[in-house]
């Protein structure tokens, strides 16, 4: 995966909560999901999705909360 | 510091001659405002037969998506003191065993900055330190960090491994169960502090069949340990015991599959067809030994009663080889574990253990999708049905009109 395409990709997760906030609730898993299919054409891979979410709530650009399971969201 | 609320139903549990956790409260109640305005919530919840507890929200370390467990009262007016009183869990070292210095380090950051409350252990395996602010919990984690201490799995994560004494003090440990706890818990740290699955995920590993950790009834996978050999056995000293003991009564008479005999000429065990149950074993230490061949059983399925009611765990490989799978640091149980939590990822829905997805879609869709062949030893409940659906078997019967398990 390129620089431009992994800065993307952490765009988009970025974006894909904003869009969502007080909407629903985004498993982790369910941003894999989501990430593997917008980003098909671009070899991205379900580890390097996982890799991103990490990069992301490390930096705190999103963090997890909890409510009868994981979920992320933006930080308040 | 005075007791702050009355609390009549509580003093009740401090009768008897058993410890009290209320003793314990009001001890720390002497010199926390937290634990007194506990003890005023708990009573309250004890008169109203109610909890007052919040569970969840934003709370957490920055990076990590487990080891904290919000908690919030209800009534923060009334008790402001418990307003916040979060849960930090600590990854406790494999078979518990701590310095004693470890303890002071934990206990003092506990009585700095908490309720001066712990937990040792909970049931997942980790300690405790109950009642933590928000504003409190960075500076606890890096104090933790600082003395070699992580957090603990919690949400829909791998939840911290945990595993018996095993070999570093048991006679009984078929395998080095401390060792691939520790090497497990290294390896799966994304797993267990970044949650990504559906929901929660157990390891519990235990030496023998004594389970010491419960594993077939608490873990989503159970790694019991077995031998493949005999049972070894000293006949002087069952002779001994049974100088002091009935062996029909308490021994063979209880072996669950009827598999020995004792008389004059010595105990006999009919190998084949004993269960490695352990009770024999239990019963006369010093003259029945498990076999020299260990290893363990791995077992996939059990959980507690929520969503779908309890599960025991189910026999997945009737025996792998700890000790060889050693040599190559565990990476055969690694991609196996791997395989599993693929299938879960894919055909799981959100807060389905992995038990009860297999109880949804079938043991034989999930055994052909991680790749395992079905084998008999793949029982639910002992004496039970495989209910496993050979597909040879089937093509071969159709049209005939007739069920396999008809």
């Amino acid at each position: 995966m390129t620089d431009e395409t992994k800065a993307q990709l952490e765009e988009a997760i970025v974006n894909l909560i904003r869009e969502f906030v007080n909407r629903k609730r985004f498993k982790p898993g369910d941003v894999v999901k989501e990430m593997e299919v917008k980003f098909s054409a671009s070899d991205v891979t379900k580890d390097d999705v996982k890799s991103a979410i990490r990069e992301l709530t490390d930096s705190g650009r999103l963090i997890y909360g909890y409510a009868g399971g994981s979920f992320l969201s933006l930080p308040e | 510091m005075g007791k702050k609320y009355e609390t009549p139903l509580l003093d009740e549990l401090k009768k008897g001659k058993w410890p009290s956790f209320v003793a314990e409260m009001e001890r720390a109640a002497e010199t926390s405002e937290m634990t007194g305005d506990l003890l005023g919530q708990v009573e309250q919840s004890y008169k109203e037969k109610m909890g007052h507890w919040k569970h969840g929200g934003m709370v957490g370390v920055k990076g990590y998506g487990s080891g904290i467990v919000g908690r919030f009262s209800d009534l923060p007016e009334k008790y402001p003191g418990v307003k916040e009183f979060h849960t930090v869990r600590i990854n406790q070292p494999s078979g518990f065993f701590y310095k004693s210095d470890s303890l002071r380090k934990i206990v003092d950051i506990g009585e700095k900055h908490a309720s001066s409350l712990f937990n040792f252990h909970g049931s997942t395996g980790d300690i405790q330190i109950l009642g933590v602010k928000t504003s409190e919990l960075e500076t606890i984690f890096q104090q933790l960090v600082s003395f070699g201490f992580d957090l603990g799995g919690s949400g829909s994560a791998l939840r911290t491994p945990s595993c018996c004494v095993g070999m570093a003090r048991c006679e009984f440990a078929n395998y080095d169960a401390m060792h691939i706890c520790y090497n497990i818990t290294q390896a799966f740290q994304d797993e267990m502090h970044r949650p990504i699955f559906n929901y929660k995920f157990k390891f519990k590993f235990s030496g023998c069949g004594n389970d010491c950790t419960a594993s077939i009834a608490r873990a989503d996978m159970s790694i019991i340990g077995t031998w493949k050999d005999n049972i070894r056995i000293d006949q002087g000293m069952v002779k001994e015991y049974a100088k002091k003991m009935n062996l029909h009564k308490y021994v063979t008479s209880k072996c669950p599959t009827k598999c020995m005999n004792y008389s004059d000429t010595g105990l006999e065990i009919d190998d084949s067809n004993c269960s490695k149950c352990m009770h024999c074993i239990n019963v006369m230490p010093k003259a029945l030994r498990p076999g020299i061949k260990g290893g363990a059983t791995i077992l996939l399925g059990s959980k507690a009663p929520m969503v779908s009611g309890p599960r025991l765990s189910m026999v997945l490989v009737p025996f792998y080889d700890v000790a060889e799978d050693a040599k190559n640091g565990y990476q055969w149980f690694k991609d196996f574990v791997g395989k599993i939590w693929e299938f879960w990822d894919e055909y799981g829905v959100n807060r389905e253990r992995i038990g009860e997805l297999i109880q949804r879609v079938g043991i034989g869709n999930f055994l052909e999708a991680i790749g395992l062949e079905p084998l008999p030893e793949m029982v639910s409940s002992p004496r039970g049905n495989p209910f496993v659906l050979y597909e040879d078997y089937v093509e071969a019967d159709e049209g005939q009109g007739e069920s396999p398990q008809g």
